[in-house]
């Protein structure tokens, strides 16, 4: 049985652990065997998309220690994944590169691992209803993830009607989305509304950030199907 | 600068909020919707393509100044008139020269961001030369006092009945709300000055270094006219427009028709190859061009030499999700969008121009997707982030000139190109002393080591919990210090009563079943 690392990311950790318990599932379901290592805190993306290498390189040098060790990581975000096979190699000097560079291509979005390492689409969940997908930034553009969480939501009976625009940003972006809310909550009333207009009765992505400001503007507006991670959704469906 | 302000704010979060607040504008942007091609759409071959020409520019790039020595060389040879100018005041000044040494007094000007970047209109219309805009949308926002509000579509962030009613202050009677009555009219009003203009100026999209061709890209036909009837021909051209070769064009014009517009080609493409000469019917009898620098020559070799690769075509603004919101005069600056946000702090001799600008991005990276000649807006802008983050005006270049080019990347011309950006490291180079690299300093170290993670969140679980009940998760309204900008617009996210790795630790001591 292939081992992983779950990084769950600090924001999964502290705001959304429902999609930790999903990953793990899935990945047990999978037929995988998840470790957790308790070192773990942050990738350290909010420090460096704010414009500090420095302390972004910190929180990397302990990503690296305390994940250098595993055949494979695995996290519920592909923004934080993207962290490491986007910046890390950049973050870290000379001799730590090429370590970086080897843990970046071991370390997965959890959906893309599921479907393209382990090749498994069918988890065996069921999911009933119609679902829209958010193709989050970060997984799509970094990672190419695109298919895999459509794939396994098909897999488990979901219907998937497209939005318009499912590749346009829902407006988090980080410390942008506290820097600049004037802007991010009408992007998320973009998301939203095509979302709502999809007619879906879930509003899919893989990035747990995204959905927590898509439903934080969403408990504002009532507009909008309930925003849900993948992981959460599909755990929701396995027999428990 | 006389531009009217129209979008009202200090700070370009004010102005985005007036700009989102604004039923018309939001209105008017809707028109950029169908603009949300890639030029992938358009040609199936656009990646190759686009690798192709972003070979092309940054082979160019690599060693730009022999290539514009060799520009001038043969522009010279052509019988043109070449002017450096280090700063856009010294390029007003050499074209008002221009205008009273040959005693000019009526310009037609076709559509150039340059001319822009140098407010070349106000200070022609200043020393006394009146200066007409003859792109549409050009001349729209000369009529409102305004300037552009994108490179391309000059006029978008107004409804048709806005442009209505800008032009009906020219005409003689009452225009219709419909596009082809108000276009009719404008044909008919701007062909007059055309026939009348002893000036044209013009920018230009290219310019080859071996034929020195000029070439300008349009859909109006003004370029063409601006060109043949006056004179006289000004041309302002910045530094980075030079190509090595004439036929580079094959690769770099339909990339650059298909990101900006979705064509293969436009309308008019306009080729210029001297002045008139004995026997030809057209063409102006006296040509300068002015080359402009303002800044662009310091940014090669440094990391951001990339952002010279840039050909205008306006692809960046079209799928950005701010600027869509948000539109050009919320950035305040010439050039808005993601290039905007890039360029215009680098072109900020004085360091205080664009500052806020980098920090209004998501970073989701749509720019660098459909860059046709594969800048990454998106790096440039978080390495932005670091470069300006001392308070007070900074050079953006401070940490970057003199620095050490990345080993393995010292470029030969022809040796084709890559991007220094993602290669050169971030960190370290200069030392941070500021509120905000002291916050994250101080939270990396905390957060670098387990149990500085543990007693942190553990603190901030403690103010959730506080009314909690166990597995919930909660929402905070109320505005929290340091969050304002969040909850403005949006509930927030409480930490969750147990973490996930206190319910990793329940199930394995068999307290909780999964």
């Amino acid at each position: 049985m292939p081992a992983v690392a779950l990084f769950v990311t600090c924001v999964v950790d502290q705001l959304a652990p429902e999609v930790g318990v999903g990953a793990v599932r899935l990945l047990e379901a999978a037929g995988a065997t998840v470790e957790f290592p308790r070192a773990q805190t942050c990738c350290g993306q909010p420090a460096c998309n704010a414009g500090e290498p420095e302390a972004a390189t910190r929180l990397a040098r302990h990503f690296l220690d305390v994940f250098e060790p595993f055949d494979a990581v695995v996290a519920p975000s592909g923004s934080c994944v993207a962290m490491v096979h986007h910046w890390y190699p950049r973050l870290v000097p000379d001799r730590d590169a090429s370590r970086a560079r080897a843990l970046a291509a071991k370390t997965f979005e959890l959906t893309d691992y599921l479907v393209a390492q382990l090749g498994v689409e069918d988890v065996g969940a069921r999911v009933d209803g119609t679902v829209t997908v958010h193709d989050a930034c970060h997984g799509l553009r970094f990672l190419g993830v695109r298919d895999a969480p459509r794939r396994l939501l098909t897999a488990a009976g979901a219907q998937i009607v497209e939005m318009e625009e499912p590749e346009t940003c829902c407006g988090f972006g980080g410390t942008f989305s506290v820097g600049h809310g004037e802007i991010a909550g009408p992007l998320a009333d973009d998301k939203l509304g095509h979302a709502a207009a999809s007619g879906a009765d879930w509003l899919v992505s893989g990035d747990a950030a995204c959905l927590l400001h898509l439903e934080g503007r969403r408990r504002r507006t009532g507009i909008g199907p309930t925003p849900v991670h993948v992981a959460d959704l599909l755990a929701g469906g396995l027999a428990s | 600068m006389s531009h009217e302000v129209i979008t009202p704010g200090d700070t370009l979060a004010a102005r985005a909020a007036s700009a989102v607040a604004d039923v018309e504008l939001q209105h008017a942007l809707r028109n950029l919707d169908r603009r949300l091609f890639t030029a992938r759409t358009v040609e199936e071959s656009f990646p190759h393509l686009k690798a192709r020409a972003a070979a092309l520019r940054r082979e160019t790039l690599a060693d730009l100044p022999a290539w514009i020595d060799r520009t001038e060389r043969v522009l010279d040879g052509l019988g043109v008139h070449v002017h450096r100018a280090a700063t856009p005041e010294a390029a007003r000044r050499i074209i008002v020269e221009i205008a009273r040494t040959e005693g000019l007094t009526r310009a037609v000007k076709s559509k150039s961001m340059a001319t822009e970047e140098i407010d070349l209109a106000d200070a022609l219309t200043a020393a006394g030369i009146e200066t007409v805009e003859t792109d549409l949308g050009e001349y729209i926002v000369q009529v409102a006092g305004e300037r552009p509000s994108h490179m391309i579509v000059p006029a978008i962030h107004k409804t048709l009945a806005q442009v209505a009613e800008v032009l009906q202050t020219r005409a003689d009677g009452p225009l219709p709300v419909e596009h082809e009555a108000i276009t009719a009219w404008a044909r008919d009003h701007l062909r007059a000055r055309f026939l009348a203009a002893d000036l044209g100026i013009t920018g230009g999209n290219f310019v080859a270094a071996d034929t020195g061709t000029l070439v300008l890209v349009t859909n109006e036909g003004n370029g063409d006219l601006c060109t043949i009837i006056p004179r006289v021909q000004v041309a302002v051209v910045p530094v980075e427009k030079v190509i090595s070769r004439f036929s580079d064009l094959a690769t770099l014009l339909p990339l650059l028709t298909m990101s900006a517009t979705g064509q293969r080609i436009s309308n008019y493409v306009t080729m210029i190859n001297g002045p008139r000469r004995a026997g030809e019917i057209d063409g102006p009898e006296v040509l300068h061009v002015v080359l402009l620098d303002h800044g662009r020559l310091r940014l090669v070799g440094t990391a951001y030499e990339d952002m010279l690769a840039c050909i205008r075509c306006g692809a960046c603004l079209n799928v950005c999700p701010v600027f869509r919101r948000i539109s050009g005069h919320a950035y305040d600056a010439v050039y808005s969008g993601p290039m905007g946000k890039v360029l215009t702090p680098l072109l900020s001799l004085d360091g205080t121009e664009g500052r806020d600008l980098p920090g209004a991005s998501t970073l989701c990276g749509a720019c660098t997707e459909a860059c046709p000649v594969e800048i990454p807006l998106a790096d440039l802008l978080v390495r932005l982030r670091t470069d300006l983050r001392s308070p007070g005006p900074v050079d953006p270049l401070a940490a970057e000139v003199g620095a050490e080019p990345p080993a393995g990347h010292d470029r030969q011309p022809g040796e084709g190109f890559g991007s220094r950006v993602l290669d050169s490291p971030l960190v370290s180079r200069r030392p941070a002393r500021h509120v905000r690299s002291t916050a994250f300093d101080t939270w990396a170290r905390l957060w670098a080591t387990p149990s500085g993670y543990a007693r942190s969140t553990r603190l901030a679980r403690l103010g959730a919990r506080v009314g909690a009940r166990r597995g919930t998760k909660h929402w905070i309204r109320a505005r929290v210090p340091g969050l304002g900008g969040w909850t403005a617009t949006r509930d927030a996210p409480a930490p969750a009563a147990r973490s996930f790795r206190d319910r990793w630790d329940a199930r394995a001591d068999g307290r909780e079943h999964w």
